[in-house]
């Protein structure tokens, strides 16, 4: 157990002296402080000739209390004497945490600061849309900037590492739409209708919509979370120092990535997903596999697979868009690359989604119903 | 130093034996040895890229090493469970090259992470006015106390770091190059704030640096990693020995004569205070 420093008080001739006794050490002082603190009487002396060793907690204690109290400190050893005056020396009474207005005016305070960052981020999303746009202008222009390696990096990171977990996510996409269609299905004998159910959705909203979701949050937040680092780490200033621009050489290769790589995978997802449902087709309702293949081409028309198609680079760009800026927000500490990357990851979602809602309105009425 | 049962009392706190450190097969360092006295300061110098982070990094045990030991005031470090060290680890106090502040917290809460970590049992009042004094007797102003990490320049983060290192007035002191990116009067105050800590105190110090002012002003020893070893260990006109040609280059260069000369310098000026005060 530890040996906790205590204290002691003696009168005499009218004059008090608390006397202190123990180890003045950070480890054992924590009985110590609350018991002198909570002394109301007044005090003369303190007597420290029985504590030790003493440590700068130790006579941080010692001399707080002696000044509260205007008391003598006596019996000080003389290493206790020096750390005395070295923590007088350090004493303040500055604040630990940052400033904090009183209730009213916070309030206050935070709601104008929200409409300001509102604004001021709108602006801030106007100027970014705005750096893209030069940048591509600029890459138009002179092709031989286009960052091929990091484009290439990044369409791996978006797209060929993605595959796995994509092709899981569809193939069971796949079963489950099939299984609960073909149980609905059943009751008014049209089990067969199964094979438009699955091809239909799945080339023309699912594949892509589901696509986007996992892209967003395995690569939005990742574009984040990367450039937010570097921010932090003062790489996207280096950068700009040394004349290259970080859009060019970080956003740029992201979007193109995700743009390119989005209908790809949109189409892959659609794919797996119908062999999903040719699979519970074989097991359940009897379709065998390849007819089930069969059938979709007859079922589908051609034009679910373009609404499909034109949807995904759309959401890609969102989604890189949205990780990127909300990346090169960043400023600050750590929690605020947190911050950020959900951020980026929940708009990006949301906007995928009203976006979505827009196009099965407008491809509808265009025709391609 | 005053004997207590919670002081250590061997001669040497840190006991490095046959230390062999290397990422896949590079090796940083090659069966070193290395003993640490109670109560000196000692300097820690080499090129760069020569191991010394890394060196630090073993001994308070961030990196595992590939084979040889290391003792921390008689307990050891690499084959412990990490509770056998926990007894250890409120006993040192460390600066990190980067400095390391928690980016969330003020200057001052930073201090107070490792004192609540440790002795839950202090007071908030207590508390804050510990994280106060230690930021003051940095050098740092107060105001800094309630300042983000990133509100502070680069040497203001490092004297932070440094506060935070001496928060639970450790006996054991690792400091990565604390002197480097401090303007020259800050540093020498740097310099004699961790040697008076260390005679008061009674610390050990463990002090990685390229300040030769530093190296000359207030350290006790130096120790000089090159080829992978710790090529000598001693006093600096021990080192000086030495016909080790790394050693002969960085005592005998044109920085080092000029820090001989600054430091004589400094000695005269104190050497004739203290003729003056007597003869006041
Ligand atoms: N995590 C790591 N992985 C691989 N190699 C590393 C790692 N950390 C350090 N090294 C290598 O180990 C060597 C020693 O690094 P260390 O950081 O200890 O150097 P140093 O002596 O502290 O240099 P400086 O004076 O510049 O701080 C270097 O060559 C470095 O490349
Ligand atoms: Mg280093």
């Amino acid at each position: 157990m530890r040996e906790w420093a205590d204290f002691s008080t003696e009168e005499a001739e009218g004059r008090t002296t608390v006397k202190v006794e123990g180890p003045l050490l950070v480890s054992t002082i924590g009985h110590l402080d609350p018991g002198l603190r909570a002394l109301d009487q007044p005090v003369h002396f303190i007597d420290i000739s029985n504590a030790s060793p003493i440590d700068t907690v130790g006579a941080w204690v010692i001399y707080r209390f002696a000044t509260d109290q205007n008391a003598d400190i006596t019996g000080a050893s003389e290493q206790a004497e020096i750390l005395i005056d070295a923590v007088e020396r350090s004493a303040s009474s500055a604040d630990i945490e940052p400033p904090r207005l009183p209730i009213v005016p916070r309030v206050l305070e935070t709601t104008g600061g929200k409409v300001f960052e509102f604004a001021g981020g709108m602006l801030n999303n106007l100027s970014f849309m705005g750096a893209i746009l030069v940048a591509m202008a600029a890459t138009i222009r002179h092709p031989g900037r286009l960052r091929v390696r990091a484009l290439v990096r990044q369409m791996e990171l978006v797209g060929v590492t993605s595959l796995p977990i994509i092709g899981l996510m569809s193939f069971l996409i796949g079963i489950v739409i099939a299984q609960q269609g073909a149980v609905q299905l059943q009751q008014f004998g049209a089990e067969t209708l199964t094979v438009n159910l699955v091809g239909r959705i799945t080339l023309r909203e699912l594949g892509v919509l589901m696509t986007a979701i996992m892209v967003a949050g395995r690569s939005g937040s990742a574009f984040a979370a990367q450039i937010g680092t570097m921010k932090l780490t003062e790489e996207i200033d280096a950068m700009r120092t040394i004349g290259v621009s970080p859009v060019e050489a970080l956003v740029l290769p992201r979007i193109f990535a995700s743009i390119l790589m989005m209908p790809l995978l949109g189409f892959y997802s659609a794919c797996i997903g119908i062999i999903g449902g040719a699979v519970i087709g074989d097991v359940m309702l009897g379709i065998p596999f390849l007819t089930f293949l069969a059938r979709i081409q007859e079922v589908v028309p051609l034009h679910d697979l373009y609404v499909g198609l034109a949807k995904a680079p759309v959401f890609g760009l969102i989604i890189a868009i949205s990780g990127c800026y909300q990346g090169m927000q960043v400023k600050g500490n750590a929690e605020e690359v947190g911050l950020r990357t959900t951020k980026a990851v929940v708009e990006a979602i949301f906007m995928v989604i009203v976006l979505d809602a827009f196009f099965a309105v407008f491809f509808t009425e265009i025709g391609w119903g | 130093m005053s004997a207590s049962d919670l002081h250590f009392d061997g001669e040497f706190p840190i006991v490095i034996e046959g230390l062999t450190n290397a990422f896949g097969d590079f090796v940083v360092h090659d069966e070193i040895d290395l003993k640490v006295r109670r109560g000196e300061i000692l300097g820690v110098v080499g090129g760069s890229g020569t191991g010394k982070s890394v060196l630090m990094r073993s001994i308070i045990g961030l990196q595992i090493p590939r084979c040889g030991s290391i003792e921390v005031f008689g307990q050891d470090i690499v084959a412990a469970e990490p509770d056998e060290v926990i007894g250890v680890r409120n006993r040192w106090g460390v600066l990190f090259q980067g400095g390391a502040l928690f980016s969330t917290l003020t200057v001052g809460e930073n201090v107070q992470v490792p004192l609540k970590q440790f002795y839950p049992e202090l007071e908030p009042v207590l508390l804050d006015e510990i994280a106060r004094y230690k930021t003051v007797m940095t050098g740092l102003p107060a105001e800094a106390a309630s300042k983000y990490p990133s509100e502070l320049s680069g040497g203001m983060k490092k004297r932070a770091g440094l506060a935070r290192a001496l928060a639970l007035d450790p006996e054991l002191l690792f400091l990565d190059e604390p002197t480097a990116g401090l303007d020259p009067i800050g540093a020498a105050n740097f310099d004699e704030l961790t040697r008076e800590l260390t005679d008061t105190l009674g610390l050990t110090v463990f002090l990685i640096t390229h300040d030769l002012d530093t190296l000359y002003a207030i350290c006790d020893r130096v120790a000089v990693l090159a080829d992978k070893k710790v090529i000598g260990v001693g006093t600096i006109p021990e080192l000086l020995q030495s016909d080790h040609p790394w050693i002969q280059e960085y005592f005998n260069g044109p920085r080092a004569r000029a820090a001989v000369a600054s430091r004589d310098r400094g000695n005269r000026a104190k050497g004739m205070d203290k003729h003056s005060d007597r003869e006041a």
